[in-house]
């Protein structure tokens, strides 16, 4: 009976076919469960509402919607919330908060009786920073020690679904590649949702943006998108 | 509706009121994603009753002493729009809406993986823009469409109907005359279309065999709506596909 259960494993649905909560992805014990999925007996359910992922024994699913949760080596634009006498409070747009602590974010001895430490960072600054660590109980750590990690300065800031963030960059950073050339803008994309964009033609590249959110699940995006760059302003 | 005065007979021929057989169902209508601003949201329609539900969160939660260290909290608030009956509602909490809200909770607390995001909490708002009895059925559905737009994870969908006794027989899905002037009200949610009961809230006095009959009916009727809410949800997102992600 044991051996029969193991040569009945089966994955029931498709890559990339949409799932909703409670959908069965696959019976028997021959597959795992990743995220977004659970097990319950010898059957591994849906958690959330997106696409199957299907990864050798892995099942698992990509959320269409959800907030941000932070994860260690994920590059974030945060704003600072507030300041503690050797550390920074950075909003993540995540339901976490995240801390920036004084030696991973300058790299320098500060005397801290003697200066004050918003002249690094202060109150209301936007930053480009690494996940560092995030504990069991979602305290998450930030480092600045990256070579990306930069306080970001001008330009515009607008936030996107963090579900949607690897549609915007696309296969090996092809989609945001294209917005980069055709627009001559700085871009950098936070795992988290928030997308910084300087440059002169910022309104161009913020419509691209936005409307790679909105049509993220339409086929032929590329090509809506590459004619909205070319058409221009 | 309204105060309409007893009818004689809630049952004639085999048929209700409203035209319906005793184990036909109102007819069921589902939204997905209609607050913009909401992370997620859903409407449900059981004939003249309309739920309303918005989803916020996962986001910190206060106030602080209420949050848990390694779970989830859930907050339920449900109300009725002060229009949404015949004779206008104080807007606001009731001793009503208050026990409402907690059942509410308690029934979505079974399928909620809270330990997915410690220390924080989800707000979920339930309004009643029309009410022609089973609200609170209406409400739950609602809420679990909601739920599942906003990226909530969770084991099932909860689907939820009412069966009641008029004139001595059983009937699914109990409409507002019925509800007035009926024996019995029994609010029946189940996790999917399983066994697994979440809520089980009884107005009326009835025998043994009448309540396991009931059981059985309402489950039926659970499976239907569980099904609206499934493809309600796949609606949603077919309008083309992903081939070409990442």
């Amino acid at each position: 009976m044991e051996e029969n259960k193991d040569t009945e494993s089966q994955v029931l649905v498709k890559e990339r076919e949409l799932v909703t909560p409670g959908d069965v992805l696959a019976t028997g014990l021959d597959f795992l469960p990743s995220s977004g999925c659970y097990r319950e007996n010898n059957k591994i359910k849906a958690k959330l509402l997106g696409l199957a992922k299907i990864k050798n024994r892995f099942i698992g699913i990509i959320p269409l919607s959800g907030v941000y949760v932070p994860r260690p080596g994920d590059g974030i634009v945060g704003f600072v919330k507030d300041m503690q006498s050797t550390s920074w409070i950075i909003d993540i747009n995540s339901p976490y908060d995240a801390l920036l602590v004084l030696g991973e974010a300058v790299g320098e001895f500060v005397d801290i009786t003697k200066r004050d430490i918003s002249v690094y960072y202060d109150i209301g600054d936007v930053i480009y920073a690494k996940v560092l660590n995030v504990t069991k109980s979602k305290h998450v750590q930030l480092t600045m020690n990256d070579h990306r990690a930069k306080k970001l300065s001008d330009g515009r800031i607008i936030k996107i679904t963090p579900s949607k963030v690897p549609r915007l960059i696309g296969k090996q950073g092809s989609m945001i590649e294209l917005i980069k050339n055709e627009t001559k803008c700085q871009i950098i994309v936070g795992q988290n949702g928030i997308v910084w964009i300087r440059g002169e033609k910022e309104g161009l590249a913020t419509r691209a943006v936005k409307m790679i959110e909105q049509e993220s699940h339409v086929s032929g995006l590329t090509d809506n998108i590459t004619e909205l760059l070319q058409k221009g302003e | 509706m309204g105060k309409v005065g007893k009818p004689e007979k809630l049952i004639e021929n085999n048929k209700r009121l409203d035209g319906r057989g005793l184990e036909d169902m109102r007819e069921m209508s589902i939204e997905v994603g209609v607050i913009k601003k909401a992370l997620g949201s859903g409407t449900f329609r059981f004939g003249e009753t309309y739920a309303l539900s918005a989803v916020y969160g996962p986001k910190p939660f206060h106030p602080r002493f209420l949050q848990d260290p390694q779970k989830l909290v859930l907050k339920c608030k449900y109300t009725m729009a002060p229009f949404s009956t015949t004779e206008r509602i104080r807007p606001g909490y009731s001793r009503r809406s208050i026990e409402i809200s907690k059942v509410t909770r308690l029934s979505l607390n079974n399928v909620v993986f809270t330990e997915d995001y410690p220390r924080t909490g989800v707000d979920v708002l339930i309004e009643i823009m029309q009410a022609d009895a089973s609200t609170r059925c209406a409400g739950i559905n609602a809420a679990s469409i909601a739920l599942a737009d906003a990226g909530v994870p969770m084991k099932d969908l909860i689907a939820s109907c009412s069966v009641g006794v008029i004139d001595g027989t059983i009937i699914l899905d109990v409409g507002g005359i019925e509800d007035n002037y009926g024996e019995v009200d029994l609010a029946i949610a189940t996790v999917a279309d399983q066994d697994k009961f979440v809520l089980l809230q009884l107005d009326g006095i009835l025998t043994k065999e009448q309540f396991m009959e009931m059981l059985e009916l309402g489950k039926k009727g659970c499976a239907k709506v569980y099904e609206m809410q499934k493809n309600a949800l796949r609606e949603k997102y077919q309008t083309g596909d992903l081939d070409d992600t990442e």
